[in-house]
Order: C-alpha cells, then structure tokens, then sequence
C-alpha cells in the first residue's frame, strides 16, 4: 500500500471512531432517559402530590412530603446563596480583578465548583448538625447553598468580564458613582447571563443527595419545620430504590422521573433564554 | 432604580446647582455607599477562602480521635471492624482509585472522539443539538444514574457483557485474574462503567473548548499542505492544546474520585479484598461514608469515617488544583505562540 492511500485509511478509521465516540455518547443519554420515562410514568398519579411517604406494602402512598421538603430545600438554598455568589463575582470582575484576594478566591472557587459534593455535607455536619444534636432542613439549607456560591461566582465574574467598558465610562461620564454604575449598568446588562448561572446552579443542587445524607437526612412524614428533619426527593429515592419493596421502588422510579423532567427542563430554559438574550 | 435615576439626572453636565449638591449630601452618601459596597463585596469573595479553611478545619477537628489513634498506617490497613474499633481505610481507598481508573480508560478516549467529532466533523447545524445533548447527559444528577445503574444496567451487565468478558479477557495470562469470578454484576467494574458514562460529558466538554482555541490559521496551514483531518488534529491541534487536555482529564478525575451515589447503588458495598477481580463488589470512600455514616456511633467510627472525607477532600483538591494550573497555563500561551 503507498503512503498516501495509507494515510487516507488511518484517516477514515480514525474519523469513524470518532463518529463512534459521538455515538457512544449519545446512545447512553437517550438509553438512560428512555428507562427513566418508560419506568417513571407507571408512578405517576395525583396521589403522588397529595399522600405522603408510606410504610413499605401499604395501598396508598405519595410523595408529598418529599416534593415539598425539595422544594423548600432548594428554594431557601437558591436564596441564601445567589446574593453571595453574586456580590463576590462583583468583586473579582470589578473591583479585584488582580489583587491577590482576587486570585486566591477564583482559584479557589474554582476547586470548591469541582469538589465532591459529600464533602460539602460532612463539613455542615460538623459545625452544625453535631452541635444541634439532631439533623435538620436548615443544615441541609446550608449544605445547598455552599453549593450554590461557588456556581453563581463563576457565571456571574464571567458574564460581568463581557459587559463593554465604554458602558462603565459612559455611566461614569454622567457623574454616577461606582457601586450604582455596577448595579444599575453592568450588572444589569449581564442579567441574562447572571439568570443563567443560577437556573443552572437550581438544576444542579435539585438532585444533590450525598450533602442531604448528612443534614437534612429525611422524614417519613410531612414537615415543614427547619430545625427538624425534612423529607427531600434525593433522599427518599436513596432509601426507597436500595429496599426490595416493589412499592417503594415504584415511587423512587416516580421521584427520579419527576426530578430528571425537573432539571432536564431547567437546564433546556436557561440554555434557550441565555440564546434568545444574546440575539437581541 | 428610582435612585439611579436620580443621580443620572442631577449630574447632568452644565448644572451650576447639581454640580454644588452633589458635592455636599449626594457625594457624602454616594462615598460612603461605595464604601460599603466595596468591602461588601470584598467580604464575600473573602468568604470562599474562609469556606476552604473551615472545611478543612473542621474535618481535621472531627477526625481527630481517629487520627491520633491509627497515625499514618490507617491509610494501608485493610482491616475496618466496627464492633472492635479498628479501621483502616486501605479498601475504600482502593475503591475509589480503581473504579476512578477505569473510569478514565473509558472516557478518555471516548471524549476526545466526541469533541474531534464536534469541533473538525460535524456538520455546523448538528454542532450544538450535540453538544447539547453531551452537556444534558452531565446534567442528570447522579442518583439517577446510581438507581438506573443498580436496577437495569447492573443486571443486564452479569447476564450478558461479563460472562462474554470472562470467558475472553478473563482467559488471558496475567490481567486475566482481573476479570475472574462470578458475574454478579455490581462491583467495581460496573462502578467504573457508571462513572465514566458520567465524567465522559466533562472531558469531552472541556477537550472541545480547548480545541477551539486552536488558532485557524495554524489549522489551515496543515491542511494547506495536504494535510488529513486526522492528521491535523493529532500533529496540530493536540499538540498544541496537550495542557488543557490533560487539564480536562484531570477534572473528570477530580469529579470520579468525588462521585457518591452513582458509585454508592452499583459498588457492592463489601469491605473485602481478597482478590484483585475487578468483578468483585468492593467499597469506595463516598459509598463507604454514605452506606455507614448515619449507623456510626459518635466515637471512633465517625471519626474514621470524617478521616475519609479528609482524605477523599485532600486527593481531589490536589487533582483540581493541577487541572486548573493546566488549564490556566494554556490560556497564557494562547496570546504569545498564535
């Protein structure tokens, strides 16, 4: 064989298993979404949203508690940790920029971004869970948030790099002070991106569980207190797929149904929202 | 808002009066705002740091007992007996570097076909359907894959792939030992399996962004001079992203020495090695704290088990921290080899 039709040969093997990788990819997503679909939508009924958790071989059985424990989980989570997330990016697009603060607190960030999630949880279950005694929706708040920082810190640092200067020196022209050009101009420009970052941060923490193991924990039944423990979807499905009760396991196909839908859905709105904000 | 407003108006240019106010009130207010909000702000990147600390301080101070008790050795001993107050975490530490392994030598390769095919083949209408579909698969959180992985990949894994392994790697002299034993198949195989179905999306993901920096003009050179797709790509594009690549593999590591539940549900859970098959169940840091955390009484055992943490936490700081300085080298050498 000449060397050219040699070169020629390793070029399509080479480009064929590369189609091959896509492939692979991709049949494992469409592979794991067609078994969440078909073994999910079995669960699902309206008594999901109105019964709670049951005992194992009971007739009636929901997700109540657990639908509304993520929810809250989540939501006060999201709350806690997008205003931090977001003034410290501001610091390190803005006003750090190379000072050693802002050095350290990227590299670093950009560690915690990455670092297991469990360790988050053992870290809350220190400080504040084998203080107070018991396990507790607050701790699993806590536990949440700290994800939550480190993602909107990156997105938001990222997007505010990408505002024009000529928008800050025009704001400054006309007499506006620092901090109301930074919230009234920039970070208003930004807001797409900034949006974003904390959609993608909800989709992220919605199926976080090992932090919850050791916080939260879970409740078999329907509270809304934060300083006991709370019922989350995570959780439940943990408990509810590793036991051999038919029953149970049919719920946690529901609860990782709902949950996949929940950040799959997520994830495609902020994606098609960040698209539709940049055309204009 | 309202204030914004304000402000933008009074210092409209040419005004005798505005120019006087916002020396007096105005300015006074508007120094001290900036004031805070600086130092607002400053407090809050200042936090992250302060998070780090405290995680590792806190870990140290809860693993303490444990570790003046076992001293270095617990990281080679493989005994971990509960009733009798002796660990060692030799297992869940092999766990966590075998599976993790694996996990590597299966989406390594794969991520670079994906991102070739994403940033050099792909037709441009099908280039962000894909990478959206790569990216959605990094979304899906991993209980999901845990649960799908115990409930239908696992027992379709020992009816089918591993006996054919075993009757075909498993017959082989020297790694044959390494694919012996029964078809169970949870263990640390499938675990590996698992993983990397989950760290390929973030290879591939950064390894596509790395090439993509490639200057075109360098591109086009080699192609100019007849040069094959592949051969573009492996002479050129390769050799010039090779930092960020391997920056890219370093995160998937970081990631599958960290993952817990997709590991926790397919690993077996079995604090036993007395054979090196990767067929055996076994036990990881994550699934060994998962699995055992909440049933430890408040001694010797939880301060074993944070141990771990303290371990698994040091390992993948130090593999994120190379994958970033990596990464960060070849945006440095972005601007002077184009």
């Amino acid at each position: 064989m000449d060397i050219t039709a040699r070169r020629k040969l390793t070029n399509r093997v080479a480009l064929a298993l590369s189609l091959g990788a896509m492939a692979f990819g991709v049949f494992w997503l469409a592979w794991i979404l067609w078994d969440v679909l078909r073994l999910g939508v079995g669960g699902m009924s309206l008594q999901l949203f109105t019964v709670d958790t049951p005992p194992p071989n009971s007739a009636v059985g929901g997700l109540r508690n657990a639908i509304v424990g993520s929810l809250i989980l989540v939501g006060l989570s999201t709350a806690v940790g997008t205003p931090m997330g977001v003034l410290a990016g501001i610091y390190l697009a803005e006003y750090g920029q190379t000072s050693w603060l802002a050095k350290a607190t990227r590299f670093i960030n950009d560690i915690l971004l990455s670092a297991p999630s469990i360790v988050m949880g053992l870290f809350v279950y220190a400080i504040v869970v084998s203080r107070m005694g018991n396990f507790s929706g607050l701790a699993g708040v806590i536990a949440l948030a700290l994800i939550v920082v480190p993602i909107v810190v990156r997105t938001t640092e990222n997007m505010l790099i990408l505002v024009p200067n000529s928008l800050r020196e025009a704001a400054y022209g006309v007499g506006a002070p620092k901090w109301q050009v930074i919230k009234s101009v920039t970070l208003r420009s930004a807001r797409a991106g900034v949006t974003t970052g904390i959609l993608l941060a909800v989709a992220r923490i919605a199926g976080e569980t090992a932090p919850l193991l050791f916080t939260a924990l879970s409740n078999q039944f329907f509270s809304v207190g934060l300083l006991e423990p709370m019922a989350n979807l995570p959780v439940t499905i943990f408990k509810f797929a590793m036991s051999p009760f038919a029953d149970w396991q049919r719920l946690a196909w529901a609860a990782v149904f709902l949950i996949t839908l929940g950040v799959l859905a997520i994830n495609i709105i902020a994606r098609t929202y960040f698209h539709e904000e940049i055309k204009r | 808002m309202e204030a914004a407003r304000d402000t933008l108006s009074l210092s409209r240019p040419g005004s005798a009066a505005t120019a006087s106010l916002m020396h007096t009130t105005n300015g006074r207010r508007n120094r001290r705002n900036d004031w805070l909000f600086f130092n607002v702000t400053r407090f809050f990147a200042l936090l992250t740091l302060i998070i780090l600390a405290g995680i590792i301080i806190s870990l140290i101070v809860a693993s303490w007992p444990s570790i003046q008790k076992f001293g270095l050795p617990f990281l080679w001993t493989s005994e971990w007996n509960a009733p009798a107050e002796q660990f060692g975490a030799l297992i869940p530490i092999y766990g966590t570097l075998v599976t993790s392994f694996i996990a590597l030598l299966i989406a390594v390769p794969v991520s670079f076909g994906i991102a070739l095919f994403l940033t050099e083949l792909s037709p441009k209408w099908l280039k962000r359907p894909l990478g959206t579909a790569i990216e959605l698969l990094a979304a899906i959180p991993s209980i999901v894959y845990g649960m799908w992985g115990l409930l239908v990949f696992a027992p379709l894994f020992a009816k089918t792939a591993q006996p054919w392994i075993g009757a075909t790697l498993g017959k082989l002299p020297v790694i044959g030992a390494l694919f012996s034993g029964p078809p169970l198949g949870i263990g640390l195989l499938a675990a590996g399996i698992i993983l990397a179905i989950m760290i390929i999306p973030f290879i591939a993901a950064v390894m596509r962004d790395v090439f993509e920096v490639t200057p075109a003009i360098l591109k086009e050179s080699a192609y100019g001079v007849g040069a094959t797709t592949w051969e573009v790509v492996w002479n050129v594009v390769l050799p010039y992203t090779k930092v960020g690549v391997v920056g890219g593999v370093m995160l998937g590591l970081g990631r599958a020495l960290g993952e817990t539940m997709a590991v926790t549900f397919v690993i077996g859970n079995t604090n036993l090695l007395d054979n090196i098959s990767l067929f055996s169940p076994g036990n990881s840091i994550t699934s060994a704290l998962a699995n055992e955390f909440q049933e430890a009484d408040a001694g010797l055992h939880t301060a074993a088990l944070m141990e771990l943490g303290l371990i698994l936490f040091i390992l993948t700081f130090l593999v994120l921290a190379a994958s970033k300085v990596l990464l960060a080298r070849l945006k440095i050498h972005e601007g002077t080899r184009a």
